[in-house]
Formats: C-alpha cells, structure tokens, sequence
C-alpha cells in the first residue's frame, strides 16, 4: 500500500470513530470499546479490499461480509453510511423508537447480509457462504470478524473445523484480539492464548498482526488472498478503545456511553489525530 | 419503592452461599448483568465463570449438581432459554438434576438492541420442557420469597426476570405468597386481569384505574407459569367471567395459551391476550415497546374496557 493510500484509509478511520462517537453519545446506548478496536479492519475492508458498493449490492459475485461480533454495529453503520448504502441522516435514528438502525446488525439494512448480536454465529455462516462459493465457482470472498471473548462460543470451533475441512480458502476471518471482554481481561474471564496455536492445530493458516495498523491488515489480507487450500484467520491484536486515550483498554468501555466532558475530550482527541495526517 | 429484582436475587444468594458452601453462582460473562459481581467478590470459592459459552454453563451446573451442589446458572435469559435448551432439556429437566436457571435480562429489558437480546419466546421453550418448572417473579419483595423456596428444593427450574428496577407490588415483609399458587394482588367482579412478571404492576395499576370507572378488576399474579395454578383460573372464570391475559412474551405457547386451555378445558369464558407481537418487536426503549403493544397500565385498561363492555 502506497503513503497516500494510508493517508487515505487513515483519515476515514478518524471520521468512522468520530460518527461512532457521535452516534453512541447521542444514543446514549452503544458499545464504543468493541466499535473503535475493529474500526481499521472495518475500513481497510471496505474503502480498499472487498468489491462491496452500494451498486453491486445484488450482484452474486460480490464479496461478503459477516460481523459476528454484532454488538460493535455502529462502527458498520458509520461505514455503510458513509460507502452510501444509505443517507449518513439515518444515523440519527439509530435506537430510537421505531428505527430500523437497531443495536445489532440487520439485513433489512442495506449493506448488511446477515443479522447477528447472538455471539457465535457469524463463523458458521461464513462457512456457509464460502462453500456456495465453492459449489458455484464463483469469485467472491467472506469476511467474519469475531470478538475474541466470541471465542469462548464452542460453534466457533465447530465453525473452524468445518472451515479447514472443506479447505475454504475463500474465507477470512479477523479475531478482534483486543484481550478484554465486558467482565474483565479475556486471560481471566476464560483463557484464549494462544488464539494462534489454537487456530494453526484447527487447520488455518494464521497471521497474527498489530491489529490496528492499516498497513499490517492490508498485507495480511493479501496474504490470505494468496492462501491455497485452507481458510485464513487473521489474529488482530488490537486495542479496545483504540484512538481515544481514556477509552482505551478498559473493561468498562465496554458499552459505557461518555459524559458531556468525555465527549468533547474525544472529539478533541479525534481531531488532534486528524491534525498530523 | 422501586428496585431491580436481580439486585435482590444476588444477594440473597449472597447471604444463602455464605451458610451453605454447596450453593455455587455461575455465571457466562454475565456476572455485571445479573448483579453479581459483589458474590464473586465475596465468595470467590463458590463462583465459576464460563467466559461466553451458555450451553457449558448449563452442562457444567448439571454436573456440580449430580455431585451434590446446589448450582445457580445466570445468563441473559435470551441465550440461556435458546442457545443452551438441549443441555436445559437433557443434563437438567430429563436428568433430573438440581439446577437452577436464572434467565436475567429477560423480555425486551434490552430495548433497542433487538431481537437476538430479546426473550419473547422462554416461558414456551422452558414450560414445554417436562420437569422443568417456570417462575416469572413481579418484583423484589415476590423475588426473595420465591428464591427461599427455590434454594430450599432439589428440582430443576428456570426463573426469569428483567433488567430495569420494578416498582414494588407487594410490601417488603408482608408479601401474600404460597409456592406453586397465584397471587390476588386485589379482589374484583367484572373481570380477572393475569399478568406475570412486570406486567403485574402495569396490570395493578390499570385495575386501579378501571375501578375509578366503576369497573371491578380482579388481578391475579401468575408468577408460577409451572406448575400452573389451574384452580384460580378456573374459579375466575366462573366468578369474573372473562379473563384478560398480560405478559411480556409472545403469544404463542405463553401465560394467554395456558390460560385458554384451562377455561376451554373447565369453564368456557372470554379470554383476551395482550402479548408480544409474533414478529421481532418495535425499536424503543422497554417503556416504549410496552405502550406500542399495549402492555402498559393505559393500554391494559383499554383492553379491560373492550372486554366487559
Ligand atoms: C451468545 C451471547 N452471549 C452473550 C452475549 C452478551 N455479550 C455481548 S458483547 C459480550 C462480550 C464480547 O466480548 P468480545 O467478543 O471480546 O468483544 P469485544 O471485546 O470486541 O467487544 C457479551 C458477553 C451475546 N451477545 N451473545
Ligand atoms: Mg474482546
């Protein structure tokens, strides 16, 4: 990837965590600290690897995206906003009485291809969506990121057998190794060190990377690309909260939604950020 | 008074583990949800954390308590009645083990994060379970006398409540409660309101209402889904003549089925039944989802209306 590209995917990364922000605070309901540590998955996904676009939305070759890890959607409808799939006005309904922007992913949305917020989901259907491909020899890829207290959901590791089973190597999937979960450090909670070795003995092919370096996912979406026979996981080990310092890596950040104080301070923050690209 | 009913269940199950060392809490990354971070606290010994894994919740608490302890399994009651129902059916109900479910957050407590957090379906999946009984507490008071009874016996159950404080329907102290009976919370001629869980108060509150209109509503708590108390449907029926039916929960296999059932069976009578819709429910907050079904005092009045007039 070139400077400019990153300065790019950069800058969206900044206006993706903004409206995040900006959602959940008006909201007053949202999970911030899920939203900001898959934010430079999310879009070096969609402004630069997946051929997704609101003007492909029905074609059968496009690629497929499944957020197992549904309680961290705003960061998704920020994007989806964005991309165009529908008026970034919307945004503004979101949890609000009769609103279709809901707390969870839905495919009444456009954009959206499968509803999840039930963790332990989001792999199997992915699976799912990578054997049709298959079976149809057709060209698209599938995209699962999944939390990685998710992990601890045994249909993961049913979904992980099968994946390598059937040797799809059309199938990503990103684990947001950000180590915490809402009760605590994953280490505490339930164990998933080392979420490489486990991977690599379920028969993935696996890269683990800084997980918030928009270099490091776009080479190592590449690389799964370019992997024959076995499914790809990608082990993102992010931050949880990433880009705004008092939300970082906190338990607690988990769904708290920032006061005046700490919203103005993040905006601040965002902006600063945005300042040195 | 006003409080949640998870806060008065976790602590008595605080008080109960520090004389009985059997009593065990587990919990699935739920332990912030269902109020019982201070037990873990405090009686770290006789806490077991999961990690995100319902159905291993429910199979390890089978397997504490075929070797005599007394496990309390807590989680979502979303998941817990759907994603662990197999290990629900065979390691608890079928093997007859002590386990105690405790679905918290239960019937749209969770508002706008929608469908895959709602429990719109756990008194059918639950009650239709043989051996497993169902327990819907109305409030903090009602809770705490239901968990004597419940850490006391040895079978299975499940036991859901919600998320928000409730207002108090009976006094702390005073509560008129008999195990497996249905509660009058008042007495009334023209017609017989039943309600479970937080539709109890709503239900008292319209009956309070109707009764300024000159129309006397009988209220009757079924907090006991099962066993159900069969014989205070009947008798309302035949002294109220139609029963208007209220629960946070689909219509389908819910309090409003049973209830026909028993009146078609024993005493036919007009019954209506407010519940949730059969379609993943309206955006909102709880309170707002309760008034667009009408499952809040106003709309139960209306209902009540209709029905006798
Ligand atoms: C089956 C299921 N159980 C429990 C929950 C409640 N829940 C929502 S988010 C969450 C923690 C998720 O942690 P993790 O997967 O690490 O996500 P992240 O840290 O990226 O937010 C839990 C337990 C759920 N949504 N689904
Ligand atoms: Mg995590």
């Amino acid at each position: 990837m070139e400077a400019q590209e990153w300065t790019r995917l950069a800058k969206k990364a900044v206006d993706i965590r903004e409206e995040v922000v900006k959602m959940i605070y008006r909201a007053k309901t949202g999970h911030i600290g899920g939203d900001l540590s898959e934010t430079d998955i999310l879009v070096d996904l969609y402004y630069r690897q997946m051929n997704v676009s609101p003007e492909n939305q029905k074609d059968e070759n496009r690629d497929r995206f499944v957020l197992s890890k549904g309680h961290s959607v705003e960061a998704l409808y920020a994007v989806l906003a964005d991309k165009g799939y529908f008026p970034k006005k919307d945004l503004e309904t979101y949890s609000q009485y009769g609103s279709k922007f809901i707390g969870h992913p839905n495919n009444k949305i456009p954009g959206i291809e499968m509803n999840s917020g039930s963790l332990g989901h989001g792999l199997s259907v992915g699976v799912g969506m990578a054997l049709a491909g298959k079976m149809d020899k057709r060209p698209y890829r599938v995209y699962v990121v999944l939390g990685d207290g998710e992990c601890g959901e045994g249909s993961v590791w049913e979904a992980a057998m099968a994946g390598s089973q059937y040797g799809l190597d059309n199938l990503t999937a990103f684990v947001d190794r950000n180590r915490l979960q809402i009760s605590g450090t994953t280490e505490q909670v339930m164990h998933q060190d080392s979420a490489e070795e486990r991977w690599a003995s379920y028969g993935w092919n696996v890269l683990s990377i800084p997980g918030n370096d928009l270099y490091s996912i776009d080479d190592a979406v590449d690389l799964a690309k370019h992997t024959k026979g076995k499914p790809t996981v990608i082990v993102a080990n992010t931050t949880k909260g990433c880009g705004i310092s008092f939300i970082e890596n906190k338990a607690a950040w988990h769904h708290k939604v920032p006061s005046e104080a700490e919203y103005q301070e993040a905006l601040k923050e965002l902006a600063e950020r945005r300042a040195t690209l | 008074m006003s409080q949640a009913i998870k806060k008065v269940v976790a602590e008595f199950l605080q008080e109960a583990g520090k004389k009985d060392r059997d009593i065990v809490v587990l919990c699935s990354d739920s332990r912030g949800s269902g109020a019982f971070g201070p037990y873990a606290e405090e009686l770290p010994e006789q806490f077991v954390e999961v990690g995100i894994a319902e159905q291993n919740l429910v199979g390890i608490s089978a397997g504490l308590a075929s070797c005599g302890k007394r496990p309390f399994a807590v989680s979502p009651a979303s998941f817990l009645s759907t994603r662990s129902m197999e290990q629900a059916k065979v390691d608890v109900a079928y093997s007859n083990t002590n386990v105690k479910l405790l679905g918290i957050s239960g019937g749209v407590s969770y508002g706008a994060l929608g469908m895959t957090h709602h429990s719109a379906t756990d008194i059918a999946d639950m009650a239709s379970i043989p051996g497993m009984r169902v327990y819907l507490p109305s409030d903090g008071p009602q809770a705490k006398c239901l968990m004597k009874e419940l850490v006391k016996d040895t079978d299975p159950a499940y036991v859901r409540y919600g998320r928000n404080a409730v207002e108090d329907v009976y006094e702390e102290g005073n509560v008129p409660f008999v195990m497996d009976r249905a509660t009058t919370v008042r007495e009334g001629k023209d017609l017989t309101i039943i309600a479970c869980g937080e539709m109890v108060w709503q239900a008292k509150k319209a009956a309070e209402q109707l009764e300024s209109e000159g129309i006397h509503a009988r209220v009757l708590d079924m907090y006991c889904i099962k066993p159900f108390d069969g014989e205070a449907v009947r008798k309302a029926a035949e002294e109220t003549g139609a029963i208007l039916t209220v629960e946070e929960h689909t219509a389908y296999g819910g309090l409003g089925s049973l209830v026909a059932q028993l009146t078609a069976r024993e005493h036919p009578t007009r019954v209506r039944s407010l519940a949730l819709p059969d379609a993943p429910v309206v955006t909102g907050t709880t309170p707002e989802i309760f008034k667009h079904y009408g499952l809040d005092a106003e709309g139960i009045a209306k209902a009540a209306r209709e029905l006798v007039g």
